[in-house]
C-alpha cells in the first residue's frame, strides 16, 4: 500500500458553535481496499463521511483526491468525482418504482421524453449485475427495508465509481442479504474502488476490512491493519472498556407461567404455541420476514389474529384490543422508535408521563391527573435508565439514537407491566449505551418479569437469554436453551423450520 | 467561533419566545403599533372591551377547533354546525312556542336542545369517519361541511327564521349579569373547563398524545379511537354553543351563520402556536389567538379598510401564521432552544442530523 491514495484527508476539522465535531483527522483510502470507521453514535464518522460525500464542508483542514486538493460544494460534485455515498437515512421516494428512484435524475431519454423500456432494461441488469432479487416494477414503499437498502445502493453504484461510501448498510440487513452485499463489496474491491465502510457490527470486519480507523469524541484514536487487531482490542480502543463488560450475566431462571400461547396464527404465522415465565428472558431470533416480530405484535393485537388462544395470567386475551392488554401487563417496545415508538416533537418527559397517566402506578383512579407525582415519578424513572439531566426537557428528536432508546425503555416502567417485549432493543445504539440497556433487561427479569427481546442482532440474543426461539418462514423451528444455545444450531433453522440444511 | 455565537446571543431572546409561544406575541405587538397610528379610537378602553364582547363567539369555535388540530386532524364544517344549530334551535323554539305559549322557557330549552343534537351527530359523523374508516379529516369534515349547509339551507329555503321567542335573544344575546355581557360569562366558564380539561384530565392528555404520534399513543394504552372522536364531537359542541349565542344576538336562525368561520378558527389557533401536525397547543394561547383575529377586523374597520379587502388581508395572514408554523417546528426538531449545559454531546448530534439530512434535502 505505498502507491497514492485516492483519496486522503489532512488535519480535517469541523467545528460547530461551540464544539468541535471532528478535530484535525488525517484518513487515507487506497484503491481496492476496505477501510472501516469505527466508533460510537457521535464519535464524528458521520461527519467525517459527510465531509467527502459533499454534504458538508470542513472547518479547516483538506479532502485530496487523486493527489489534488478539492473542495465539494454538493453531493452531486462529490458524485461527478467518482464518489458515491449510500447514506443511513434513505433517499428513495417511496411512491415511485425501483427503476425511477434508480435512475432518478439521470432518466434515459427519447427525445424529450423518458425511454421507460431502456431505463427498465438496464434497472433490471443493474440488479441482476448486483444479484438483488428485486422486481425493478415494483413501487418501493412495497419492498422490506432490506430491500429498499439494497435498491439505495444500486442507485450509488452508477457511472465512474472510484470510492463508494457506505454508512451503517447492513443495519437492518439479514444474514443472507450481509453475504450478497460482501460479495458484492469483494467484486468492487477486485476492480479498484476504494470502500469507506461504517458499521457498528464488529463481527462483520474481518470478513471484509483491510484496515480499520476508530474515533471518539471527534478525534481519530488510530488506524489498524485489521490483519493485526481483533475484535476485543477494537472494542478496547472505540469505548476504553472491555467486550465481557458489555453483556451483563443475567441470574434467575423460569420460575412460574404468566403467558400461554396456543396455535396462534395470523398472516405470515402458522399456529406458535409457547409459554412466558417470570423471571426469564426469552429471545427471539429469525431473518428479517421469518415473523419473528409478528409473532409477537399479534400477541399484543397490533396484527389481526385469525386463530389460537393467548392467555395472560389465567385470563384469555386473544380478543383483547391492544390498550386492554398493556393494562392486563404486557409492555411492547416498537423497533421503530420515530415512527411508533415516541412522539418526536416533545421532550422525554412528555413521553414518559403519557404511559404514567395512562397506568396506574401514580395519581390514583379518577379522570383528573396528578401532575405533580406524576412529573415525580418521570424524573425516577429518567434517573433510572441514566437519561442525562440536560437531555430531558428537549425534544426527543435532537437526542441520539441511544438516548432515544433510554426514552423508550423508560416508556415501559410507566405502567406496571409482568411482561415486557423488547423489539430490536439496540438499533442504531453505541456500545456504551447498549450496555446500560442491558443492564435494564437483567434487573427487569431478575425481579421477577418475563422479558422477550427479539433481535436480528445474533450475539445480542444468544448472550442475553436463558431460552431462545428461532422463528423460520411463519414458524417456530427451534426452541433452545441451555448448551444448545449455540450460533450453529440458531443458523441451522434460521432458513428452515425442521433444522434441515439447505 | 466567538462571533458566531455574539450573534446568535443577539437573537436568542427573540428566538426563545417565538419557539416557546409561537408567532403571536410579535403579531399582536405588530398590529397595535400599526392600528393606533391609523385609528386614534383604537387604543381605548371602551373599544377593548367592544372587541371582548365580540370576540366571545370566535374564542368558543377556536377552541373546539383547537382540540381537533391538537388531535391531529381539522374540522372545516364548525360553520356548518353553526348554522345547523341557529336553523334548528329556531325552527324548534318557534313551533314549541307555538305549541307551549305558556312554558316559554321550556320551548327555548328544548329549541336549544334540538339545535345542539343537530351539531353533535354533524361531530360524530366526522369522528367516525376520521377514526374509524381513516377519511383524511379535510375530506371528511369538508364533505361535511357541504351536506350541513345544504340541510341548513333546506330547512329554511334560505329565509332567516324568525320570531324567536324574544327572552332568548334577550337573555342570551343581549342580557348581562353583574353588568358583564351573558356571552363573555359563557365564554369565561367555557376558557376554565377547557383549560382543566386539557392541562389537567387524562383526557386531554391523550387527546396530546394521540396527535404527537398515534402510534406510540396506541403502545401506550390509548384508545386512539374514541380520543379522535371525543375531539370532533367536542367541537362541534363548541360551535353549537356559539350557534346558539348568535341565533340570540341576531333574533332569527340563519343558514349563513359562521360562514367564515371555519378559516377564521384554524387562524387564530395556528398564530397562536398550535401545531398542524398536531400534539402542541395552548387554550390561553388560543384565547388570546382568537382575540387578536378580531382585534385585527376590528383595527381594519376603524381604520376604514374596505371588508372585501379585509378578507385578503385575513388570508394572507393565516397563510403567513403557517409559514411560520413551520418554521418554528423545524427549529423544535432541529434544536435551536438548547440550554447551556451537556452542549458538548448535543451539538454533536446536531452534526450528525445535518450530514445524514443533507441529501435528502
Amino acid at each position: 500500500m505505498s502507491e497514492q491514495p485516492i483519496i486522503e484527508t489532512r488535519a480535517l476539522t469541523k467545528r460547530y458553535p461551540g464544539v468541535l465535531a471532528l478535530n484535525a483527522v488525517d484518513f487515507d483510502l487506497h484503491s481496492g481496499e476496505v477501510h472501516v470507521l469505527f466508533g460510537e453514535n457521535g464519535a464524528g464518522k458521520s461527519t467525517l463521511i459527510s465531509m467527502l460525500a459533499g454534504a458538508n464542508t470542513p472547518s479547516q483542514g483538506s479532502v485530496i483526491l487523486d493527489g489534488q486538493e478539492i473542495k465539494f460544494n454538493s453531493v452531486a460534485d462529490a458524485q461527478d468525482n467518482g464518489i458515491c455515498t449510500v447514506f443511513q437515512e434513505f433517499s428513495l421516494i417511496p411512491t415511485l418504482t425501483v427503476a425511477q428512484n434508480i435512475f432518478l435524475g439521470w432518466e434515459p431519454m427519447k427525445g424529450p421524453f423518458i425511454d421507460h423500456r431502456t431505463m427498465h432494461k438496464r434497472a433490471y441488469e443493474m440488479l441482476l449485475e448486483l444479484d438483488f432479487d428485486i422486481d425493478p416494477n415494483e413501487i418501493t414503499s412495497h419492498l422490506s427495508r432490506a430491500q429498499q437498502q439494497m435498491v439505495e445502493i444500486t442507485k450509488a453504484f452508477h457511472g465512474d465509481l472510484k470510492v463508494l461510501i457506505l454508512d451503517e448498510p447492513t443495519a437492518s440487513l439479514t444474514d443472507k442479504e450481509v453475504d450478497h452485499l460482501f460479495e458484492f463489496v469483494n467484486e468492487l474491491k477486485v476492480r479498484g474502488v476504494g470502500i469507506i465502510y461504517i458499521s457498528h457490527r464488529i463481527h462483520e470486519f474481518s470478513r471484509i476490512a483491510n484496515r480499520v480507523t476508530v474515533l471518539r469524541d471527534g478525534g481519530k484514536i488510530g488506524t489498524v491493519d485489521m490483519a493485526e487487531t481483533n475484535e476485543d482490542a477494537l472494542v478496547e480502543m472505540m469505548t476504553g472498556r472491555a467486550i465481557n463488560e458489555v453483556y451483563p450475566k443475567i441470574e434467575k431462571g423460569p420460575e412460574e407461567v404468566l403467558l400461554t400461547v396456543e396455535g396462534l396464527r395470523t398472516a405470515g404465522i402458522h399456529g406458535a404455541s409457547f409459554e412466558l415465565r417470570a423471571g426469564e428472558v426469552l429471545g427471539v431470533a429469525g431473518l428479517v420476514g421469518s415473523g419473528k416480530s409478528r409473532l409477537f405484535r399479534a400477541v399484543m393485537g397490533l396484527t389481526t389474529r385469525l386463530a389460537g388462544t393467548v392467555i395472560l395470567h389465567g385470563k384469555d386475551i386473544s380478543h383483547s384490543p391492544t390498550r386492554n392488554i398493556i393494562r392486563e401487563g404486557i409492555y411492547y417496545l416498537s423497533p421503530d422508535r420515530k415512527t411508533e415508538g415516541l412522539d418526536l416533537a416533545k421532550p422525554s418527559k412528555d413521553n414518559l408521563t403519557i404511559n404514567l397517566v395512562m397506568g396506574d402506578k401514580v395519581g390514583g383512579e379518577g379522570q383528573m391527573v396528578k401532575w405533580s407525582e406524576v412529573n415525580a415519578e418521570a424524573a425516577t424513572i429518567s434517573d433510572y435508565v441514566k437519561l442525562r439531566e440536560g437531555y430531558r426537557d428537549k425534544p426527543v428528536s435532537q437526542l441520539s439514537g441511544g438516548n432515544q432508546q433510554k426514552v423508550l425503555f423508560g416508556k415501559c416502567f410507566g405502567q406496571n407491566a409482568d411482561i415486557i417485549i423488547f423489539d430490536e432493543p439496540t438499533v442504531g445504539v453505541d456500545m456504551v449505551t447498549r450496555a446500560a440497556l442491558y443492564m435494564l433487561i437483567k434487573e427487569l427479569a431478575e425481579s421477577g418479569k418475563a422479558v422477550v427481546v427479539i433481535s436480528s442482532d445474533l450475539p445480542e440474543v444468544m448472550h442475553l437469554s436463558h431460552r431462545m426461539f428461532v422463528l423460520a418462514h411463519g414458524h417456530i423451528s427451534a426452541k433452545l436453551s441451555g448448551d444448545d444455545v449455540t450460533e450453529e444450531q440458531v443458523l441451522k433453522f434460521f432458513f428452515h423450520e425442521t433444522g434441515a440444511k439447505q | 467561533m466567538t462571533t458566531e455565537a455574539n450573534t446568535t446571543g443577539a437573537l436568542d431572546p427573540i428566538r426563545k419566545t417565538f419557539i416557546k409561544v409561537g408567532v403571536l406575541p410579535f403579531f399582536l405587538v405588530g398590529s397595535l403599533i400599526i392600528f393606533a397610528a391609523l385609528s386614534d379610537k383604537f387604543l381605548s378602553v371602551q373599544n377593548f372591551v367592544n372587541v371582548a364582547r365580540q370576540s366571545v363567539y370566535l374564542v368558543l369555535v377556536s377552541m373546539g377547533q383547537m382540540l381537533v388540530l391538537i388531535s391531529g386532524g381539522f374540522d372545516l364544517s364548525v360553520g356548518t354546525s353553526i348554522a345547523l344549530t341557529s336553523v334548528i334551535s329556531a325552527l324548534g323554539m318557534v313551533w314549541l312556542a307555538g305549541i307551549f305559549p305558556d312554558a316559554i322557557w321550556l320551548a327555548i330549552t328544548l329549541g336549544a336542545f334540538m339545535g345542539v343534537a343537530a351539531a353533535i351527530s354533524v361531530g360524530l359523523i366526522n369522528g367516525v369517519g376520521v377514526a374509524y374508516f381513516d377519511v383524511s379529516p379535510f375530506i371528511m369534515t369538508l364533505g361535511v361541511s357541504s351536506v350541513g349547509a345544504g340541510l341548513a339551507l333546506f330547512l329554511t329555503g334560505g329565509v332567516p327564521v324568525s320570531r324567536l321567542p324574544f327572552a332568548f335573544g334577550d337573555t342570551f344575546g343581549f342580557g348581562r349579569l353583574f353588568g358583564v355581557p351573558i356571552p363573555v360569562i359563557i365564554a369565561a366558564i367555557c376558557i376554565i373547563v377547557m383549560w382543566i380539561f386539557m392541562s389537567r384530565t387524562r383526557l386531554g392528555t391523550q387527546v396530546y398524545a394521540v396527535g404527537g404520534n398515534i402510534k406510540a399513543a396506541q403502545l401506550s394504552a390509548i384508545n386512539t379511537k374514541r380520543t379522535l372522536m371525543m375531539a370532533y364531537v367536542i367541537c362541534a359542541l363548541f360551535a353549537s354553543l356559539t350557534g346558539l349565542l348568535l341565533t340570540a344576538r341576531v333574533e332569527s336562525g340563519e343558514a349563513n351563520l359562521g360562514s367564515t368561520i371555519a378559516l377564521e378558527s384554524i387562524a387564530a389557533c395556528v398564530i397562536a402556536g398550535v401545531s398542524l401536525r398536531g400534539g402542541i397547543g395552548r387554550v390561553e394561547n388560543v384565547v388570546l389567538g382568537a382575540f387578536f383575529i378580531v382585534l385585527v377586523q376590528n383595527g381594519m374597520n376603524l381604520a376604514q379598510v374596505n371588508s372585501y379587502m379585509q378578507m385578503v388581508l385575513l388570508g394572507a395572514l393565516l397563510i403567513l401564521a403557517v409559514i411560520f408554523d413551520q418554521l418554528r417546528y423545524r427549529m423544535i426538531l432541529s434544536g435551536y432552544n438548547r440550554p447551556q449545559f451537556g452542549f458538548r454531546h448535543e451539538r454533536r448530534t446536531i452534526s450528525n442530523t445535518r450530514s445524514s439530512q443533507a441529501p435528502t434535502d
